[in-house]
């Protein structure tokens, strides 16, 4: 596991773009970390990391937003308002889970027994001071 | 068609409510029927939908059947039949689609599709039988935040978007922080009536000047720090006073970023869509703003508001005057822009 401090979004956009560069199509990021830690934050630079040129808003109604202008196409997931893993399943994830783009998976450890075990885990919490953040990375 | 009457039948399925309406003429509404609002449980043993389609699939034939029956009207009646394509869910929007395509098929019935968010402003037309486009209209709920020019009534301008989270939905996540549960709209703006809304300075958020694009995540994270730091110095935490600050701080800056867009744009109505436009304060701020600005608001009823079949088929209504008429190729597109 790789723990990485986060003291402001500069440095969430610096990794986030270093991120998106070892990305390829296939792959699943799965984020876990509470409300406000700031994962569509995280997302929007991973977004911007794969040349995405529209703007990443948050995905939590619509359970996933496709995003196809980079250089692998983007499917971003917010699973907060799934109940369970058959819901997920409903939904048609694992087109998108074994397809040809990169998911990133807000809200991960709500349905972590269904994505693929191959996969970027980043643990999110909130530092001590408000802009701070520890990421905890498992590759 | 009914009495020399045009029946349109509305379809709406793109997020969590199953919901057909009858329409007379475009604008006179025979039936509004939404899945969340009957028991479906009892009449077709159902249950009450969430997020998947499956509960699309199993409500959406008691709801038509409802949906005839208070107009009191037969499938053979109808003349036209407005579905929303999108955007929303992929699963969810597939059924209503495909529900309208085999009605039309089978009944050879003229189909429409329409946007989801077109037809959030078209329950206006409902509400107001004068209204008519152009006009600026503002679209708050769960899962969009928009200013647009309306220019006519199958085609609008997007002024401003949400860059991070929808109102509706900054909403749904602070009442969680607090305690309060789904969903978090009605809960806050009730709570916060017995707050003080100048009790916490929440930010606003009006990123560069002149933008008419939103930012809420900020606001939504200074309410969760403000929480955990309370926390950590073991004070008591007052939820209706945050309730209150955080309506205050989000609304104040969508009632200013409207009233501006309005000024900007010589506008003197202003045309309020989308779930959010039932919360209490910012019927509050808005008739109060626009009346100091000499500008006409319009907003919806409550049902109206709500993701409804009414607000779809009138949009389709007036699509079809136009000749827009789809053909069964019509598909789902969850990402469909306004």
């Amino acid at each position: 596991m790789e723990i990485i401090n986060i003291s402001n979004e500069k440095e969430t956009r610096e990794y986030g773009l270093k991120l998106a560069k070892m990305l390829k199509p296939g792959d699943v990021v799965a984020l876990i970390g509470d409300l406000g830690t700031g994962k569509t934050t995280l997302t929007k630079y991973i977004a911007e990391g794969l040349g995405i040129k529209e703007n990443v808003n948050s995905p939590t109604f619509t359970i996933v937003k496709e995003y196809q202008s980079g250089r692998i196409p983007l499917f971003h997931f917010d699973v907060y308002r799934i109940e369970n893993e058959e819901e997920l399943f409903e939904i048609g994830a694992d087109e998108y889970f074994y397809g040809n783009g990169v998911c990133v998976v807000e809200w991960a450890d709500k349905v972590i027994d269904s994505l693929p075990e191959n996969r970027v885990t980043i643990e999110i919490e909130q530092g001590i001071n408000d802009d701070e953040r520890i990421y905890r990375c498992t590759y | 068609m009914l009495d020399g009457r045009h029946l349109t039948m509305g379809i709406e399925t793109s997020c969590d409510e199953t919901a057909i309406a009858i329409l007379a003429d475009g604008r006179e509404v025979l039936s509004n029927v939404i899945s969340s609002q009957i028991d479906i449980h009892k009449n077709f043993g159902g249950v009450v939908p969430e997020i998947a389609s499956r509960h699309h699939l199993e409500n959406i034939n008691g709801v038509l059947d409802e949906a005839l029956a208070e107009a009191k009207v037969t499938i053979d009646d109808i003349d036209l039949i407005g579905v929303a394509y999108g955007p929303g869910l992929v699963g969810s929007l597939l059924i209503g689609v495909a529900t309208a395509k085999a009605i039309s098929f089978a009944k050879d019935i003229p189909l429409v599709g329409v946007n989801h968010m077109h037809g959030h402003i078209a329950a206006n037309y409902i509400e107001f039988k004068d209204l008519e486009p152009p006009f600026l209209g503002l679209i708050v709920s769960g899962g969009h935040t928009n200013i647009v020019m309306v220019n006519d009534y199958d085609s609008c301008e997007v002024l401003g978007s949400t860059r991070d989270d929808a109102i509706g939905e900054a909403y749904d996540k602070v009442a969680r922080v607090i305690g309060l549960g789904y969903p978090g709209g009605p809960k806050i703006d009730e709570l916060a009536k017995k707050g003080n809304k100048t009790a916490i300075n929440f930010k606003r958020v009006y990123l560069e000047k002149g933008c008419l694009d939103f930012s809420f995540s900020g606001t939504k994270t200074g309410v969760l720090n403000h929480v955990n730091r309370a926390k950590q110095k073991g004070d008591d935490i007052n939820t209706a006073d945050i309730a209150a600050s955080f309506q205050e701080a989000v609304l104040e800056v969508i009632v200013n970023k409207a009233i501006s867009a309005a000024k900007m744009l010589n506008q003197d109505a202003l045309v309020v869509a989308g779930g959010v436009a039932a919360n209490s304060r910012l019927n509050d701020m808005l008739s109060e703003r626009c009346k100091e600005e000499g500008i006409k608001l319009y907003k919806p009823s409550p049902i109206l508001c709500t993701d409804n079949g009414a607000m779809i088929g009138c949009a389709a209504y007036y699509k079809m005057k136009k000749g827009e008429i789809s053909d069964l190729s019509l598909d789902a597109y969850p990402g469909l822009e306004i």
